[in-house]
């Protein structure tokens, strides 16, 4: 009985490396025929180092990169990727015992075992060690929640705040002061200074959006008409990505924003420059453009008279990372595609096509917007 | 507790899972409360804490006595299972057995949703 049950998974097993095989295995009950084809089966799915090493090089390549829980830059995310590899070898660990005794049972032959022994290892193997593994990996579990997220009474005190508002589809980011007034605004991009902790209140302006970087911790939903927070504290220098994590419309894989974590004197000078009085940026045909087209009804660039607010804020839009929230990269091409048919490249967008206007145009108001710093 | 012997009711047959269910309510809803009215309650969080543990100690006591009860209605182990025979003392024992096991359900169960009395450091903020 044990054995036509292990039999017959490796039959699957073997049928994806022979398709031939099936047939086979299907109709020979234990015969020599089957036994050999038991046997067999393991090699010619390891006998492949080359598929091998290309799956295993294509696995291990995810865990890297500027959006990875598996390559920790913060201290809440460190806890996460502890607690991701102590589940994961104590899963692999009753894994492998699991299968190791199937392995046994289907290996040798059947001999009768007294009543007393079966007892004994069904109430040690099958209840005593997995309640004691369970209650061990669940009480880490919960021992290691106030790291990974610390929101207990005092870690959030004295932090920096910043307001973070997901829209259809992209990030409205207020930086507020100490006293928790708003400071400047600005869009799709965040910077923080490494080392230090940030607060980050959460807010939704139409449906549910969630914020998350995996590189610095865990994620946080954002709820129209609640307040969440979240703290996070880097612990390297680099530029990160969070994408949206939750379902929140037709461009919902499309909302993004890069995460640019500076050393604290860089962090603090680029905040100088933020909130002093701003520079009017040079006065070109582009920005006269902007107005006449009634770009500035939807956005504000600090230092012009443009205060729309239904769009991102695009002041210093030359510095960022990326164009509408992570979906492009930062070139005049992708910005003047961009303003010609937004719907093109995110499908359900709120700004309209300005595909109207003529080429030149665009083009001077793209190469306006590409050079405020 | 010559009554206890003479019951013939399924209901003993639930004691422990309901008991681990209020277990659970308790735990869940005392520290919702708590947390809720902060600055109402003149109770600390150790307090509640301490009063949740006696609740665990209590609960666990309750499922082990059924426990005990169940032991005792399936035999003391006399007999093996399955206890299918359609005899009045087949279908007791089979109760009781049945009872056992949910009590060893239970009591494992309370003790995991007790963990995090333990490491529990304070409300949300
Ligand atoms: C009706 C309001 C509205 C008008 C008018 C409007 N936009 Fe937008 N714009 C938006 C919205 C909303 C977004 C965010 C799109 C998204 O990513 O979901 C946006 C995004 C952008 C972006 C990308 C911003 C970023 O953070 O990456 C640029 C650049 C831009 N608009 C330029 C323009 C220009 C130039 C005009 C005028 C020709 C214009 N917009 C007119 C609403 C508007
Ligand atoms: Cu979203």
């Amino acid at each position: 009985m044990h054995g036509g049950m292990h039999f017959h998974t490796l039959c699957h097993l073997s049928s994806s490396a022979n398709t031939t095989y099936r047939a086979d295995c299907c109709t020979y009950d234990r015969s020599e025929t089957a036994i050999s084809g038991r046997i067999r089966a393991p090699n010619q799915i390891f006998g492949r180092p080359v598929l091998t090493i290309v799956i295993a090089t294509l696995a291990l390549a995810g865990c890297s990169g500027p959006q990875s829980a598996l390559d920790p830059a913060g201290v809440e995310a460190s806890a996460v990727h502890h607690l991701f590899i102590v589940m994961v070898i104590g899963g692999a660990i009753i894994w492998a015992m699991t299968i190791g005794v199937l392995a046994y049972a289907g290996r040798t032959r059947p001999k009768p075992i007294s009543v007393r022994g079966a007892s004994r290892l069904i109430v040690w193997g099958g209840v005593a060690f997995p309640v004691v593994v369970l209650f061990l990996l669940l009480s880490y579990a919960v021992w290691l929640m106030p790291q990974v997220r610390p929101w207990l009474p005092g870690a959030m005190d004295g932090t920096a705040e910043i307001e973070v508002t997901g829209e259809q589809f992209w990030w409205r980011i207020l930086y507020l002061d100490q006293t928790g007034k708003p400071a400047f605004e600005t869009a799709n991009e965040l910077h923080l200074p490494v080392g230090r902790r940030t607060t980050f209140r959460l807010k939704a302006a139409d449906v549910i959006h969630s914020f998350w970087i995996p590189a610095l911790g865990g994620k946080m939903d954002m709820i129209p008409g609640r307040d969440n927070s979240l703290s996070l504290e880097p612990t390297k220098a680099g530029i990160y990505r969070g994408p949206c994590a939750e379902f929140c419309g037709t461009s919902h894989a499309l909302m993004a924003f890069s995460v640019v974590v500076m050393e604290e004197v860089d962090y603090l000078a680029w905040r100088a420059a933020r909130t002093q009085a701003p520079v009017a940026p040079q006065k070109t045909s582009g920005q006269e453009l902007f107005f006449r087209h009634g770009c500035a009804a939807c956005h504000a660039i600090a230092g012009t008279p443009a205060i729309g607010r239904i769009g991102p804020d695009l002041t210093a839009l030359g510095e960022r990372q990326t164009l509408a929230a992570g979906t492009l990269s930062n070139t005049p091409d992708a910005m003047i595609r961009f303003i010609r048919d937004p719907a093109s490249i995110k499908p359900g967008v709120k700004m309209p096509a300005f595909g109207m206007l003529p080429d030149g145009d665009i083009e001077a108001i793209s190469a306006w917007l590409g050079g405020l710093k | 507790m010559k009554w206890l012997r003479e019951i013939e009711t399924f209901w003993t047959l639930f004691t422990a899972p309901t008991v681990w269910a209020l277990h659970f309510l308790i735990c869940y809803v005392a520290f919702a409360v708590f947390c809720a009215k902060q600055g109402a309650l003149a109770l600390s969080f150790d307090t509640v804490r301490l009063a949740l543990g006696g609740v665990t100690v209590v609960a666990l006591g309750v499922i082990v006595l059924s426990a005990w009860l169940a032991w005792r209605q399936w035999g003391f182990g006399t007999d093996d299972p399955p206890h299918d025979a359609p005899t009045d003392e087949d279908r007791r024992k089979f109760q009781g057995f049945a009872t056992l096991l949910l009590a060893g359900l239970s009591f494992v169960a309370v003790l995991y949703v007790s963990v995090p009395l333990l490491f529990i450091g304070a409300c949300q903020s």
